[in-house]
C-alpha cells in the first residue's frame, strides 16, 4: 500500500520556531496564510507587507518577499506595491492597533479605492507587543494597562467593529470575520481567507478577513480561558460571518 | 529632438519626471504646487502611467515607498506642511535603502503658515527632518531649465546610492515661466528592475525591505553602512556654481530663487566697480564646504542671503569658519527680498566694514 502524506509543513513557511506567546493565534493565521499560498500556487508572486506589532517579525517565518510598513501604513505601502505590479499577489497583515487606530485612514481609503489587495486583520482587542494597552477594539469594561479600571465608554468611547464599517464601502469586495477558538472555526476561517485571496486574484476589489484572536499573556488568562473569553465575550460583540460578498466573489474548493 | 518650450516650473518638473522614465506619481493637493499633480493627472494616463491621489501625505509617501520597493521609478511632490507629514515615511525609506525622489515646494511656516515662497525648510531638508541617523541628498535648482536638467540626475543619484533625493524648490520657481529644453526621453521599459526589488521570490531567496533591527549591534552596523554611503555621496556628488568669483572680494552665498536675485545685484554692483561674486550651493546636502572655503583668502567678507531667518548661514559659517566676516540677511514668512533691498543691505555692510 502506498503511503501518502496527509499533512505537511507549509512550503511557504521557514522551518523556524516563532517568538509568539503560548496560546497566541498569530501562529494559526500564519499557517493558514502559508497553506493557501501553497494550495493556490501563489508563492512566486506573493509579497507580504508586515505591520508594526507582534507580527512585525512575520517576515522571518515566511519564505515570500516581504517588507515592514510604518505603523498603520501597510495598506498604503501595499497599494504602491500592487499598483507597480498588478499581476503580483499582495497581502497586508495587520493588528487592531495598527489597522483600527493609527491606520484607520489608510485602511478605509484602500477599501474605498477598491485596491486589489488582501488584508489579514488580527483583532485581539489590545496592543499585544507594547504590553497590553487599550485598543480601539477593547470591549467596554476590559481591563488593560491603559484602562486599568476597565474601558469606560464615557471616557474613551466605544469599540470599533471594523468588518461592519468596511462593508459599507463600495470598493470593498469581500469582508468577513472569523474566529479561531474551535477546530471547526479554523476550517471556516480558512474558507473565508481563501475566498479573500480569490477576490484579489479575480481582480474584483479590496478583500479583508478579520480574525478574532487570543492574546493570553496580555489578557492575563490561560490559553484555554482565552478561548472561552472569545466564545462568551468577543463573538457576541463581534459576530462572525461574511459582511460583504460582491458579485463575482466565489467560494474556492 | 530638442526644441525650446515655454513652461511653468511646476509643469516642467512633472514633464521632466515623465521624460526621466518615471510612470508613478502619488500625492495630495497642497498649494503652491498643485499644478504639478494636476499635470500628472492629465499626462500619466496618456503615457501608460499612474497618477493616484492619496488620502493624505502620510499615505502618499507610503504608496511611494511601496512602488519604489517594487523596483519602479516613483515621484511625489508637496509643500512644507505636507513634507512635514511625509517625514515618517522618508525616515523608513531612508532606513530601508530604497530610492525615491521627492520635491518640496517650500512655503512660509511654521505651522499652516502661508502659501508664499520661502526657504525656511532648509534645516528640515539638510539636518534630518525625521527620526534617526539618516540624511537626504538635497538638490536646490535655481531656474526652470535647471529643474529640467536635474530631475533625471536626481533619479540616477537616488538609484545609484539607494537613497532619498529631495528637490528643494519654492513657489517662485514653480510659478515662473521660462523657455526650457528637454534633451532626454527615457523609456520606462529600458530601466532595469533592481535585484533587491519586491517582485516575488521566483527562482531566488526572498527579498526583504526593512528598516527594522531589534539588535543594537546590528542596527549600528546598518547605520554605519548608511553613513558610509553618505560619505561617498559627499565625496562624489557635490554640486555648486561659482559666479563672478575669480576676482571677487565680496562673496554672496545663496541658493535657489535668492541666488537669481543676487545675480541681478551683482550686475548692478559690478557696474559700480565693486568686485562681487556669488557662491551658489546646488546640493545643499552634501554642502560644498571645502569648495566655498577656497574663497576665504581672497574675500573681504561673505554675505549669505536667504528667505528665512538664518538656516544655511550655519553651513556657510562652517565653511568660512569666520576667518572672514560672514554676514546674514533674510526675509521670512513668504517675503521675497528685492534687488534694491539687497543692494541697500550690501552697501550698508560695505560702509560698516570700512
Amino acid at each position: 500500500m502506498e503511503v501518502k502524506p496527509i499533512y505537511t509543513y507549509p512550503k511557504s513557511m521557514e522551518d523556524k520556531v516563532t517568538n509568539y506567546c503560548p496560546g497566541c493565534h498569530h501562529g494559526i493565521v500564519h499557517k493558514l496564510v502559508a497553506e493557501i499560498i501553497d494550495e493556490m500556487n501563489l508563492f512566486e508572486k506573493t509579497i507580504i507587507v508586515w505591520p508594526v506589532g507582534c507580527s512585525v517579525v512575520g517576515y522571518e517565518y515566511f519564505k515570500t518577499d516581504g517588507c515592514i510598513a510604518a505603523h498603520g501604513r501597510a495598506p498604503a505601502m501595499a497599494t504602491g506595491i500592487k499598483r507597480a505590479n498588478p499581476e503580483k499577489f499582495v497581502l497586508s497583515y495587520q493588528g487592531d492597533g495598527d489597522l483600527a487606530s493609527i491606520g484607520m485612514a489608510e485602511i478605509v481609503h484602500a477599501a474605498a479605492r477598491g485596491e486589489k489587495i488582501t488584508v489579514v486583520f488580527i483583532n485581539n482587542t489590545n496592543y499585544g507587543m507594547t504590553g497590553g494597552q487599550m485598543a480601539p477594539t477593547s470591549l467596554p469594561g476590559q481591563k488593560t494597562t491603559t484602562s486599568p479600571y476597565g474601558r469606560d465608554p464615557n471616557l474613551c468611547g466605544w469599540p470599533i467593529r471594523v468588518s461592519e464599517l468596511l462593508s459599507t464601502i463600495d470598493g470593498a469586495a469581500y469582508i468577513a470575520r472569523a474566529a479561531l477558538n474551535k477546530p471547526a472555526r479554523i476550517t471556516q476561517a480558512k474558507k473565508y481567507l481563501k475566498k479573500a485571496f480569490n477576490t484579489q486574484l479575480k481582480g474584483i476589489g479590496f478583500s479583508l478577513v478579520e480574525f478574532i484572536s487570543a492574546c493570553p499573556v496580555q489578557w492575563h488568562m490561560t490559553p484555554l480561558k482565552s478561548l472561552e473569553r472569545i466564545e462568551n465575550e468577543l463573538i457576541p460583540y463581534y459576530p462572525l460571518g461574511e459582511f460583504k460578498v460582491k458579485e463575482g466573489v466565489t467560494d474556492v474548493s | 529632438m530638442s526644441e525650446k518650450i515655454f513652461m511653468k516650473g511646476s509643469e516642467a518638473i512633472a514633464e521632466a519626471v515623465i521624460k526621466a522614465g518615471c510612470r508613478f506619481f502619488y500625492g495630495y493637493p497642497i498649494t503652491p504646487q498643485n499644478e504639478t499633480p494636476e499635470y500628472f493627472a492629465r499626462k500619466m494616463p496618456l503615457v501608460g502611467g499612474l497618477y493616484l491621489q492619496a488620502e493624505s501625505e502620510v499615505a502618499g509617501i507610503n504608496m511611494v515607498y511601496g512602488t519604489a520597493s517594487a523596483g519602479k521609478r516613483v515621484f511625489t511632490s508637496t509643500s512644507s506642511p505636507g513634507f512635514s507629514l511625509m517625514q515618517e515615511g522618508i525616515s523608513y525609506i531612508s532606513g530601508a535603502n530604497v530610492p525615491v525622489v521627492v520635491a518640496n515646494v517650500v512655503r512660509g511656516g511654521p505651522g499652516l503658515g502661508g502659501i508664499s515662497p520661502a526657504q525656511s525648510d532648509y534645516f528640515q531638508a539638510t539636518k534630518g527632518g525625521g527620526h534617526g541617523d539618516y540624511k537626504l541628498l538635497v538638490i536646490a535648482p535655481s531656474t526652470v531649465q535647471e529643474i529640467v536638467d536635474l530631475v533625471p540626475k536626481a533619479f540616477e543619484l537616488a538609484e545609484k546610492y539607494r537613497t532619498v533625493v529631495e528637490l528643494l524648490l519654492d513657489g517662485i520657481l514653480g510659478q515662473m515661466m521660462e523657455a526650457v529644453e528637454f534633451n532626454y526621453d527615457v523609456k520606462p521599459e529600458d530601466l532595469p528592475t533592481p535585484s533587491w526589488a519586491l517582485t516575488g521570490a521566483k527562482g531566488r531567496s526572498k527579498n526583504l525591505i526593512l528598516s527594522f533591527n531589534l539588535d543594537p549591534e546590528k542596527l549600528e552596523i546598518n547605520n554605519l553602512e548608511l553613513n558610509k554611503k553618505y560619505k561617498e555621496i559627499e565625496k562624489n556628488e557635490k554640486m555648486w556654481e561659482e559666479y563672478n568669483l575669480e576676482d571677487a572680494e565680496y562673496i554672496f552665498v545663496a541658493f535657489g530663487t535668492v541666488a537669481r536675485i543676487i545675480k541681478s545685484v551683482i550686475e548692478v554692483e559690478r557696474k559700480k566697480g565693486y568686485k562681487v561674486g556669488l557662491f551658489r550651493p546646488i546640493t545643499l546636502c552634501p554642502f560644498p564646504y571645502e569648495e566655498l572655503r577656497k574663497f576665504v583668502p581672497q574675500a573681504k567678507f561673505f554675505f549669505d542671503v536667504e528667505m528665512n531667518l538664518g538656516q544655511m548661514i550655519e553651513d556657510t559659517r562652517l565653511s568660512t569658519l569666520d576667518k572672514k566676516p560672514t554676514y546674514f540677511y533674510g526675509r521670512t514668512g513668504g517675503i521675497v527680498p528685492t534687488t534694491v533691498e539687497i543692494i541697500e543691505q550690501f552697501e550698508k555692510l560695505m560702509k560698516e566694514v570700512k
